[in-house]
């Protein structure tokens, strides 16, 4: 920590960071959705918001307004307590997670945490349990639908998640996410292409955004877990789905784009961190733009034929090329492990096949 | 197994690619209020434009009305010659813009007007009065069964250019 850090008590330093991770979630999650709604507009050939503020800035922060001020209803049938409890239960690990990630070298309320990686992976599971909550108080087919289907994809989308994210602490050999920066000599995503493009593919089912929106398909459940909210409890849910978009992209940053690490890193760290952070929330609002919504089939399919064997193996790798360089991964091995990315990606999506348990009535 | 080389994600790039170009391109929406496209030139717009001058009161235009809309009351005006128009009103809420009157219309009197913003509070309101809708210098008239005015008009607008200009060669 350097000398110029004023707060090196214990309680002072709680204080400070519990205020700044709060504020930048909040702001986070303000400029995330102006950008994904602008975004989407852009990529449509439309506007998007452009009519409350300067272009459109103050968008967020009215719809904010809106949707505080509107009457919260609770459905007869509810589970109340649960119903109450659900929205707040998912808001939390999403700050949580802020917790352990370094806004600049360091930084953070606990940036050093030794098993930080771990942290994050455990925290930002608890999301399951808030939907589910949601999905059963509501007392609706449709939100008890999405929050089985959320449930089937987390659990499964974890498993990829994780075996990537261990090929990146097999480089560092560490799991605190300062070390993991530190540790950055070339960016992992170029280091480790196949492992970035797995983290990307099951951060975005985790977060069920993009083209793993199951949970919330408009199109066939409705909102899905969170049908029956409204007013205060519904834009709880919206600021943790979004919150927990800006973790993912913030833990991307952290772990492949060198975190708050760049050309005079050690004054401008953090703004360093938030392009980063906004560039990989870029990429999501480009493949979310781009890609229909996957069937559940599909979605079940991808994640355990497709990113299952490839994170195994892509662990496989990176441990084979540790152990046979010795503990340290030459920069130009970058050019042979994006050319084995791509021949895997390729064998990978030939090799398995979608629809077959499809059940057929018989007359 | 044998390998051929399709269906490795092509499909995936492709969409990517189409969103980036459409990224790329400017908006096609056009912000109403401040910004407006041309009409057709053959527009049939919600107000009937009557000519005083060349009105002989004698109501075919009345008579070509399927909805029976127009209300013509003449008097005469011996002094000069002719009749004298007191009352032409039409309810534009139950007009069908069937264009029958400007076609039916044997002294050119009546024109298509280019208007189109015609929401108003009250149904009454709708309600054209022979005053609203005399001919004046700064209406617009529409080329409709008017071809002499039609040749004047600007071409019909679909989308704005990049600069916020009406440009009709944008749309291909």
């Amino acid at each position: 920590m350097s000398e110029l850090y004023p707060f090196n008590n214990y309680w002072a330093h709680f204080g400070v960071f519990a205020v700044v991770v709060l504020l930048f979630v909040i702001a986070g999650v303000m400029t995330f959705i102006y950008l994904e709604r602008r975004g989407f507009g852009l990529f449509q050939m439309r506007m998007g918001p452009n009519r409350a503020g300067p272009w459109g800035l103050l968008q967020p922060i009215a719809d904010a307004i809106k949707v505080l001020l509107k009457e919260d209803i609770v459905p007869d049938a509810a589970d109340k307590v649960v119903h109450f409890l659900a929205p707040v239960v998912g808001f939390l690990p999403v700050l949580l997670i802020f917790a352990v990630v370094p806004f600049h070298e360091g930084h953070g309320l606990i940036p050093d945490l030794n098993v930080g990686i771990l942290y994050v992976v455990a925290i930002s599971s608890l999301e399951v349990v808030a939907v589910f909550m949601a999905g059963w108080a509501s007392n609706n087919k449709y939100s008890l639908i999405g929050a089985m289907r959320v449930m089937a994809a987390m659990v499964s989308y974890e498993i990829p998640l994780v075996l990537s994210v261990l090929g990146v602490v097999a480089i560092a050999g560490s799991l605190s996410m300062n070390a993991i920066v530190q540790a950055h000599d070339v960016p992992f995503f170029l280091l480790t292409p196949l492992g970035f493009l797995i983290f990307l593919a099951s951060a975005m089912a985790e977060i069920n955004r993009g083209p793993f929106d199951m949970l919330e398909a408009d199109s066939e459940i409705v909102a899905g877990f969170h049908v029956e909210y409204s007013g205060m409890k519904f834009a709880m849910f919206y600021l943790a789905e979004y919150g927990h978009a800006l973790a993912m992209s913030a833990i991307a940053a952290t772990l492949f784009f060198r975190g708050w690490e760049g050309p005079g890193g050690q004054y401008i760290g953090i703004v360093w961190f938030m392009v980063k952070t906004v560039f990989v929330f870029g990429l999501m609002i480009w493949l979310r733009v781009a890609f229909p919504r996957l069937r559940i089939d599909q979605l079940m399919g991808f994640a355990w034929k497709f990113l299952f064997p490839l994170a195994l193996i892509n662990l496989f790798i990176i441990g084979g090329e540790m152990v046979g360089f010795d503990g340290d991964i030459p920069w130009w091995m970058l050019f042979v492990n994006s050319a084995v990315a791509a021949v895997l990606v390729l064998l990978f999506s030939k090799s398995y096949r979608l629809g077959g348990g499809r059940v057929e009535v018989k007359a | 197994m044998k390998l051929k080389l399709e269906h490795y994600g092509k499909g995936l790039a492709k969409g990517l690619g189409i969103t980036f170009r459409h990224l790329l391109r400017h908006r096609i929406t056009t912000q109403y209020p401040e910004e407006r496209l041309n009409v057709s030139k053959r527009f049939r717009g919600y107000q009937l434009v009557w000519d005083k001058k060349r009105c002989t009161g004698c109501a075919t235009c009345a008579k070509s009305c399927p909805q029976g809309n127009i209300e013509i009351v003449t008097s005469t005006a011996i002094d000069e010659n002719r009749y004298k128009v007191e009352k032409f009103e039409v309810d534009t809420g139950r007009c069908i813009f069937c264009g029958l009157c400007v076609e039916a219309c044997p002294f050119d009197a009546l024109f298509y007007s280019r208007e189109y913003e015609c929401s108003t509070y009250r149904r009454g309101e709708l309600v054209m009065s022979k005053e609203q809708q005399e001919r004046t210098e700064d209406k617009q008239l529409s080329g409709y069964f008017h071809p002499e005015i039609e040749e004047s008009l600007p071409a019909q607008t679909l989308l704005l250019d990049k600069a916020g200009r009406r440009n009709q060669a944008l749309w291909h």
